[in-house]
């Protein structure tokens, strides 16, 4: 066993470092910004271009498709400097749509969007969850109806990032209303998100930031952007090849969190002393310390399974469930930490760390139940994970 | 990066497996709570003859240079297994205190016997105090007379001290500012004039003593490590013997997760297994991040005593925070999927729970390493 990283991963970790650190102007961490809003989306294309002319971006795909086929600690590398640090990085283009099409895509459609991803030409959103179906996605309503050359969907399409600016989206839609649900599902690709009939509207959540819902009446997708077989949609979009899915990037964030917890602990001082000597609150940063470390283990253990040909099955699904949920615990720490003044919002002059705990905390109910909450996560490990039997 | 054993240590692991499958059943770990020595002499002589005894020394003195890490491999199975007895004392705290610590005279007395099963070792560390730090070693005292040394006091908490040959013993020799200077070590004879011990009742049946010395002498020569410098040779072996815990806990809870898994998936209510009820697979799932998390963090730490034992504080005080409480939450979850059965004492799962919790209270609970992982961080 060794638990470092080699010196050429290393080496590649200050790089990446050094890159965003020559990049990002110095208030960074102050200004929060989000990357499906106003400024913020131009500073994630911008930035997204950047890496990927430095090759960066797609990294983890074969040679063939613009990638450098890199190993899958540098991608964990990778993926930790930039969570770490927050930057617009690798998106649902590259992390799902990409390994979608090269294991399902024709020549064509591999030729044009897998460059274009690369580049970093578009904003793609998610077509997936629909208001009636979430967790159960599988009972998706969003209805395909074939028409000469085309596809003419209609349904609606939820919590999702259409309102960032998005190009385009890929999205699941049924074909075949009669087949058993996972069978009438077909996977396609909309290259329009300003075409008639799509209709993006704002979803405000409770931490200020929104997520949109979109109507699709009458689009029409030509049958050339159909990923797969028809009909075999669901099985398409479950497509997953051997990148780095270690998932990382949940636990890094919350290390970052950490890391400006302990300096604010050090710095503030109440009744004589710095926070950080009192047993209250070394010990809830010890624990989360020691949490986050337990995590990021498991992560790396993730990545260097995969390197190894091995197929993480429950791992993935922890590092997603106990990701989120230290993020939430340590947001929960943090506000305890500052007490009244971890009410207040961002733009007070009196928030404490510009009140990031504040709004970081109420993203953290998000993000157990995006992309799979802690209980479908749960439900995963038992049963793939654990062999627990289903009925 | 290297997550993986490697083909010795996955050899460990199966021989291990496959000895402690046959040798060491349920039977025989519950035959031995009640048994006055808690191990059998036969058991030892094949711990002995397998070369497990001496398989972290050095060949010179007749082990067969195994790592740490790769001990901590076949610990990881033992705690699976929960092999009874003195191993953990005699090799972890005694034969590689020696071999850390000790003299070449003392090397070459005492680790060959250790490898060939002739002798039992343990550490008297902790005080009535109950106290894992430094200032927790006060009230045993040694003082010099002569060429010779004299220990007083009383130790608590000393495992397999009815049954060791040995006691390294940790005294107070100056008392200063400072309670990390001025502690000494000893290697004391256990049946040496003035020593007394009585055994305690313990929740894991681990065989722990009070232990009293009462004018105990021993030679100049006794000396393990400096003179007022002991501190360095208990600081190292609470590293070592927190980062093997760790790994004891991690195989323990492994077999707890599987029992629990092969239990849902049997046991029928409301006309099917509960195994099949998201209430009992949640349970399960969040066992199985505890045991994740334990075994890398555990083995981070093990990795880290064998390479760099003088940096490891930080990764040990983790690991050992992080397996405290994990073993401890997956016991409880696994009760709770057990129902009845399983805390009676026909059930194999109360075995675990008890040493989970005995295993938390040795070499520090999890409040205690949260403490040194505070200060790791900076606060």
């Amino acid at each position: 066993m060794d638990f470092r990283f080699g010196p050429e991963e290393e080496a590649f970790r200050q790089e990446v470092r050094g890159f965003l650190k020559q990049e990002l102007p110095d208030d960074w961490f102050e200004r929060n910004m989000d990357f499906e809003e106003e400024d913020g989306v131009a500073f994630a294309r911008k930035f997204r271009k950047k890496l990927s002319d430095k090759g960066w971006l797609t990294m983890a795909w074969p040679k063939e498709y613009g990638g450098q086929a890199a190993s899958h600690i540098k991608q964990l590398v990778f993926n930790e400097e930039t969570a770490y640090w927050g930057v617009p990085a690798i998106d649902n283009g590259i992390s799902m749509l990409g390994p979608i099409l090269m294991m399902y895509g024709t020549e064509r459609q591999k030729a044009y969007y897998l460059s274009g991803i690369s580049k970093a030409q578009w904003v793609w959103a998610q077509g997936y969850s629909e208001p009636g179906a979430g967790s159960d996605l599988a009972s998706l309503q969003t209805r395909a109806v074939e028409d000469g050359d085309d596809f003419v969907v209609s349904g609606s399409k939820i919590w999702n990032g259409a309102h960032g600016d998005a190009d385009k989206m890929f999205l699941m839609a049924r074909t075949n209303p009669d087949a058993p649900k996972h069978r009438g599902i077909s996977f396609l690709l909309l290259d329009d998100m300003r075409m008639p009939g799509v209709t993006v509207t704002k979803i405000p959540r409770m931490w200020g930031r929104y997520r949109a819902l979109v109507y699709l009446y009458n689009v029409r997708i030509p049958k050339a952007n159909l990923v797969g077989e028809k009909d075999r949609g669901w099985y398409v979009g479950a497509a997953l090849l051997d990148f780095e899915r270690s998932g990382v990037g949940w636990v890094t964030r919350s290390r970052r969190v950490l890391d400006e917890l302990v300096t604010f602990a050090r710095e503030t001082v109440v009744d004589g002393e710095p926070l950080g000597k009192k047993p209250l609150v070394r010990h809830a940063l010890a624990e989360m310390a020691v949490e986050t470390e337990a995590l990021r283990l498991i992560c790396y253990q993730v990545a260097w399974m995969q390197g190894h040909g091995q197929v993480p099955n429950k791992e993935a699904s922890a590092t997603k469930l106990f990701g989120t949920e230290i993020g939430h615990k340590m947001y929960d720490v943090g506000l305890q930490l500052l007490g009244m003044y971890g009410g207040l919002e961002p733009d007070s002059k009196w928030a404490p760390l510009r009140g990031r705990i504040e709004n970081g905390w109420l993203t953290t109910f998000g993000h157990k139940i995006m992309g799979g909450s802690s209980e479908i996560q749960r439900n995963v490990i038992a049963t793939r994970g654990l062999g627990l039997p289903r009925e | 990066m290297d997550l993986g054993l490697n083909e010795s240590q996955q050899m460990i692991k199966t021989g291990a497996r496959d000895f402690l499958d046959r040798e060491c059943p349920h039977t025989y770990v519950r035959a031995m709570e009640e048994d006055e020595r808690g191990y059998t002499q036969d058991m030892w002589k094949k711990l002995a003859d397998i070369g497990w005894l001496g398989l972290a020394l050095p060949e010179q003195y007749q082990g067969t240079s195994g790592s740490f890490l790769d001990l901590c491999v076949l610990l990881e199975e033992m705690g699976r297994a929960l092999l009874p007895g003195p191993f953990f004392s005699t090799v972890v705290l005694g034969g590689l205190s020696i071999l850390d610590a000790g003299s070449d005279a003392q090397k070459q007395e005492f680790l060959p016997k250790i490898a060939n099963g002739e002798l039992i070792l343990t550490f008297a560390i902790t005080e009535p105090s109950a106290r894992w730090d430094a200032s927790g070693i006060k009230d045993v005292k040694a003082t010099k007379q002569g060429d010779r040394w004299v220990i007083n006091g009383t130790k608590l908490f000393v495992p397999n001290a009815s049954v060791a040959d040995y006691l390294l013993v940790a005294a107070r020799t100056r008392q200063g500012q400072d309670p990390k200077q001025g502690i000494t070590c000893f290697i004391v004879p256990a049946k040496a004039q003035g020593v007394s011990q009585t055994l305690l009742k313990t929740i894991a049946s681990d065989r722990q003593s009070e232990v009293t010395f009462k004018n105990v002498t021993v030679p100049a020569s006794a000396v393990l490590g400096q003179v007022d410098g002991g501190w360095a040779v208990v600081e190292r072996a609470i590293d070592r013997a927190s980062a093997a815990t760790c790994c004891l806990m991690v195989g323990g809870a492994q077999r707890v997760i599987e029992m629990t898994v092969d239990y849902a998936k049997q046991r029928v209510q409301f006309g099917r297994p509960i195994g099949s009820f998201q209430a009992i697979q949640h349970h399960c799932a969040n066992m199985a991040v505890d045991v994740e998390g334990a075994r890398y963090i555990a083995y981070q730490a093990a990795w880290k005593v064998s390479e760099e034992p003088a940096a490891a504080a930080k990764e040990v005080a983790m690991a050992k925070a992080w397996c405290n409480e994990a073993y401890r939450r997956v016991c409880a979850l696994a009760h709770q999927c057990h129902g009845a059965i399983g805390f009676t004492k026909e059930h194999n799962l109360q075995l675990y729970t008890r040493r989970a919790k005995g295993a938390e209270l040795m070499y520090g609970d999890a409040d205690y390493h949260r403490e040194l992982v505070a200060q790791s961080i900076g606060l």
